[in-house]
């Protein structure tokens, strides 16, 4: 149990995956203009990413490894989350369309997500079981939703104030980024 | 110019992926906190990029227009997992250091990018000295932030000691925090001298434009209006 509950602390606040693994920059940067928009994408992202993390598991252990065809994981798995996504959507859009209105429009975006092929590679190298990739998948999701998040709190913050030219844009959301990374840092701390 | 050239020109300063079109950002802030990492990392994102570039053009008349998405991601998947084994092969300790963002390659928009802007509609040479060209362009950047923050944060430069040993190095600059800063400071000056980089399109509407399949996604999304 303890296990567990460390994997979340882990994944979500410890090696933040935006800000200290530094996947999925692209939508980190480009959908944190909007509070909304990124709360949509957060959602989105955890779902994804939990639902992609328990399929790729069982396609490792179940197809690949047993076959001697371990090498073929990054082939695999690009296609399989590439898929699923697809099929999510219309999942969605067919039986649930509160969710889907909430979140659709951003699933296709997370398709290329890197932080999704990196969940899975992850789990793959840490030898995780199913449980355990499951919950890997929901932290780091939960992880992002918490970067994404508060950089858009941020962005609306820093919108009204007047900058020096060429900090304007990318850098000072950039600097931003850094400053959430330095606070991030502490939760190294949190190791029990 | 030869136009061959112009290629290797375009890649390396006109368009160079990561200063100007601000593309690949998620390895270039990872793996930079050494110049040599940003070697190894450039340098193997570079082959395949030409590779990429090679098989892509020479099928851009045989890949049905509307599969062509799927279909270069398996080319570039397949050519990154042959790329992982070479390098697991003969330089295993690049590959411990860049571990998981060697597999990334495959998400890197560089070379999805250019396959959907460059590669399936020019000739195979063209394309090779594209992919050479913007390879070659994504080296030097990731070299040059990894030699900043490997100097600031530890002092040394390709493990040469560079600043004298009495100088605090600033550890900051090699932890993750390191990377946003070094790379807002080399946005941040590009935008004083003015050369025009497409940050602000990028963080102003939106991922378009980021990589191929991104944008593909975002057109969609621009159709759904605001809510």
């Amino acid at each position: 149990m303890k296990s567990l509950i460390l994997i979340i602390v882990g994944t979500a606040l410890i090696n933040n995956v935006v800000l200290n693994q530094f996947l999925g920059i692209c939508s980190f940067l480009g959908v944190s203009k909007q509070m909304k928009a990124s709360a949509s994408l957060g959602g989105a992202v955890i779902f994804v990413i939990t639902i992609a993390s328990a399929v790729a598991w069982l396609l490792y252990n179940k197809v690949l490894a047993p076959f001697g065809l371990d090498f073929m994981k990054t082939i695999v798995f690009i296609l399989v989350i590439a898929a699923l996504v697809q099929i999510v959507e219309m999942f969605l859009k067919k039986k649930s369309p509160a969710v889907y209105n909430a979140l659709g429009i951003y699933l296709p975006l997370i398709t290329t997500n890197c932080a999704v092929l990196g969940v899975a590679l992850t789990n793959v190298q840490n030898e995780y079981g199913f449980l355990e990739s499951v919950l890997a998948g929901f932290g780091t999701g939960v992880g992002y939703t918490l970067a994404i998040v508060l950089l858009a709190g941020i962005r609306t913050r820093i919108d009204e104030e007047v900058l020096p030219a060429p900090l304007r844009g990318a850098p000072i959301v950039l600097i931003s980024a850094a400053l959430m990374s330095i606070a991030f840092m502490g939760f190294a701390g949190l190791v029990f | 110019m030869n136009k061959y050239l112009e290629r290797l020109y375009n890649g390396i300063i006109r368009e160079n992926p990561t200063l100007v079109l601000m593309l690949g950002m998620c390895p270039t802030l990872a793996v930079s906190t050494a110049a040599v990492n940003g070697i190894g990392m450039g340098v193997s994102t570079t082959a395949v990029l030409i590779l990429s570039n090679l098989v892509i053009s020479a099928l851009r008349k045989v890949i049905p227009d509307q599969v062509r998405l799927p279909a270069y991601i398996v080319i570039v998947a397949s050519l990154v997992t042959v790329t992982e084994l070479l390098m697991k092969a003969y330089t295993p300790d690049v590959y411990e250091t860049l571990g998981i963002y060697i597999p990334l390659i495959v998400v890197n928009c560089i070379i999805l990018g250019r396959a959907e802007a460059y590669a399936n509609k020019n000739p195979v040479g063209l394309s090779v000295m594209d992919g050479l060209g913007m390879g070659i362009g994504f080296t030097i950047a990731l070299t040059l932030a990894g030699a900043l923050r490997e100097i600031l944060g530890s002092g040394t430069c390709f493990g040469a000691q560079v600043l004298p040993k009495t100088v605090e190095p600033m550890a900051i600059f090699v932890q993750p925090p390191g990377a946003f800063l070094i790379i807002a400071l080399f946005i941040a000056i590009m935008n004083a001298i003015g050369i025009k980089t497409r940050q602000r399109k990028l963080v102003e509407s939106g991922c378009d434009g980021c990589c191929a399949a991104c944008s593909a996604a975002c057109e969609q999304k621009e159709e759904v209006p605001q809510r």
